[in-house]
């Protein structure tokens, strides 16, 4: 095989539903494979400390079938990674639940359907740092017990190995579990025998979909072909090119580095890369580069509760209470700590018309609008004690007592009297890394036959 | 001397998530002319957008010019993961809003 071309109708399947004018494009082209990632931590460690999923079921139902129909009627491979957003154990049951649904909905004949877990046992990584350390990623020290003690769930990120294994034992749909980006679409190209840095770049190209093309534009298709020394990628949309600029500007989206992109066994080094428009549509890419790890080290993510969650919603408007809102915050603060001490909760204030969006990062904290909107969130062990911190914490902003304040009968506006239940509050406590002795120790994979009979 | 804002000389402002403690934030022009004049001028410069931000230089933890898509790129580090009750930009995409107004002098 000289050339292996991939398409990828989504960057983050289910998130929102495929575009599938671009997609037809794009299976017209008879693709070898068909292949998106469908998990990002962009959504919060909500989703996996709680094990659900952010995007709805009939989206991602919708875009497994669009993809499923597709591959069986061209007869090649489809690949997702990262599972219902978070690649847990359950997201990938689910997805494979929705494909062996779809398959009996379509009476499509027999196909082999591939799995593999990502997530890992609490139990193993408290072993493991005991003689070796986890460590921490992008500034965080390695991992304590006290922090996984306050996990709820670890996913780990698959490098190719278990996508590739699941190629080897002859799948023809593979539903991962958590797994680089990268690797969904490296993986097929590597199978095949193409060099690591073509194939990595190729995912790194791919993973977003037609975030790589301009003008700007989600959820539309995107070709990508590799061979031995070189990328192609081809904007599917009437609407879209692949150019230089949309290109490279996509090697460095959502990444500290633009010229470099870890996973498990090693790193792809875009340092080299040339960018050149070689059709109306389409940029190539020559010089990437991949350097291989000294050890085989599986990047980590978890999530720990912290407790219920209420908020409440507060407003002002007299230009001396705006002037004095720290004073009015502290007030309500204050209260708090009377009732509940100052330990064992969180109460947050977010300024909106002040510093809302940015906090500490913004320059413009010492010129308030005139009119302030204060979201008071609570977060505590159980939901009653949440519900009644938060409505301390916003309704005592109404009673708070500043020496020349001109109104008395009220300091603030409330739009709502009342405290609303919000999804519980769960933080990130994992982002480490773990050496590993083999690439498919924490990844195991499963075959089984689909349709027909079967 | 005269000078104009990035919000009329940069193709594309933006901020994202680059994992959860980091966010980056990519500054892309449409010409090189362009690229090359903002990147001669300090404006973007690694103590410019510590001053920016009012934030330590500890706090960037990366700072790069990018040639094959005439940007240039930093990062910084976030007090608290994203998605942590109080984090108000989960996604960190609306924390580019300064860059927007920085003067660049002209040549």
């Amino acid at each position: 095989m000289q050339t292996l071309s991939i398409i990828c109708p989504n960057g983050h399947l289910g998130f929102a539903p495929i575009r599938t004018e671009s997609f037809r494009l794009g299976v017209q082209r008879r693709p070898h494979y068909i292949a998106a990632d469908s998990g990002s931590d962009d959504v919060g460690p909500g989703p996996l400390g709680s094990d659900t999923s952010t995007s709805p079921l009939a989206w991602q139902t919708h875009d497994l079938e669009q993809m499923l129909l597709a591959s069986r009627a061209i007869g090649v491979p489809m690949i997702i990674g990262s599972s219902g957003d978070t690649g847990t154990n359950s997201r990938v049951d689910l997805y494979c639940r929705i494909i062996r649904e779809l398959a009996a909905k379509h009476r499509l004949a027999p196909f082999r359907l591939g799995w593999f877990y990502s997530e890992v046992p609490k139990a193993l990584i408290r072993e493991r740092m005991r003689s070796e350390p986890v460590a921490g990623l992008d500034g965080r020290d390695a991992l304590t017990e006290a922090e996984l003690d306050a996990t709820e769930r670890v996913v780990a990120m698959a490098d190719v190995h278990p996508f590739i294994e699941l190629l080897r034992q002859g799948a023809d749909v593979i539903i991962g579990g958590r797994s680089s980006d990268s690797a969904v679409f490296a993986a097929p190209a590597i199978h095949h025998g193409f060099p690591p840095a073509q194939a990595y770049y190729l995912g790194k190209v791919l993973e977003c979909a037609s975030f790589c093309a301009e003008p700007y534009g989600g959820k539309e298709t995107v070709l990508g072909e590799v061979t031995a020394d070189e990328v192609r990628v081809t904007a599917m949309s009437p609407a879209q090119r692949c150019t230089v600029a949309s290109v490279a500007g996509h090697a460095m989206y959502e990444r500290a580095s633009p010229y470099h992109e870890f996973v498990a066994s090693g790193m792809l080094d875009m340092a080299q890369c040339r960018y050149e428009q070689v059709a109306e549509k389409t940029t190539r890419i020559t010089g990437a580069r991949f350097v291989p790890g000294d050890a085989f080290r599986v990047k980590l993510e978890g999530s720990g509760k912290l407790g219920e969650r209420y908020v409440g919603m507060v407003a002002i408007r007299d230009p001396y209470t705006i002037a004095h809102v720290d004073a009015v915050i502290a007030w309500a603060r204050q209260q708090v700590q009377a009732r509940f001490g100052t330990e064992g909760y969180e109460l947050h204030y977010t300024v909106y018309g002040r510093n809302g969006v940015m906090g500490d990062l913004e320059p413009l904290k010492d010129r308030p609008a005139h009119e302030l909107c204060i979201l008071v969130q609570a977060v505590a062990p159980t939901a009653e004690m949440a519900e009644e911190l938060c409505l301390t914490g916003s309704r005592q902003m109404f009673y708070a007592r500043l020496p020349d304040v001109k109104g008395s009968a009220g300091g603030v506006a409330f739009a709502l009297d009342e405290v609303l239940r919000a999804s519980a509050a769960y933080h990130w406590t994992v982002n480490h890394t773990m050496r590993c002795t083999h690439p498919l120790e924490l990844f195991p994979t499963f075959v089984q036959t689909v349709g027909g009979d079967a | 001397m005269s000078s104009r804002p990035l919000s009329q000389l940069a193709k594309t402002v933006r901020s994202k998530n680059a994992g959860v403690d980091l966010i980056t934030f990519d500054v892309i022009f449409a010409d090189a002319a362009t690229y090359e004049r903002v990147k001669r001028s300090g404006v973007l410069d690694r103590a410019a957008v510590a001053r920016l931000y009012g934030i330590p230089d500890a706090r960037i933890s990366d700072h790069a010019v990018f040639d094959p898509a005439l940007a240039i790129k930093f990062t910084i580090r976030r007090l608290r993961p994203s998605g942590s009750p109080g984090d108000a930009d989960i996604f960190g995409a609306q924390q580019y809003a300064p860059l927007l107004g920085v003067l660049v002098p002209d040549d």
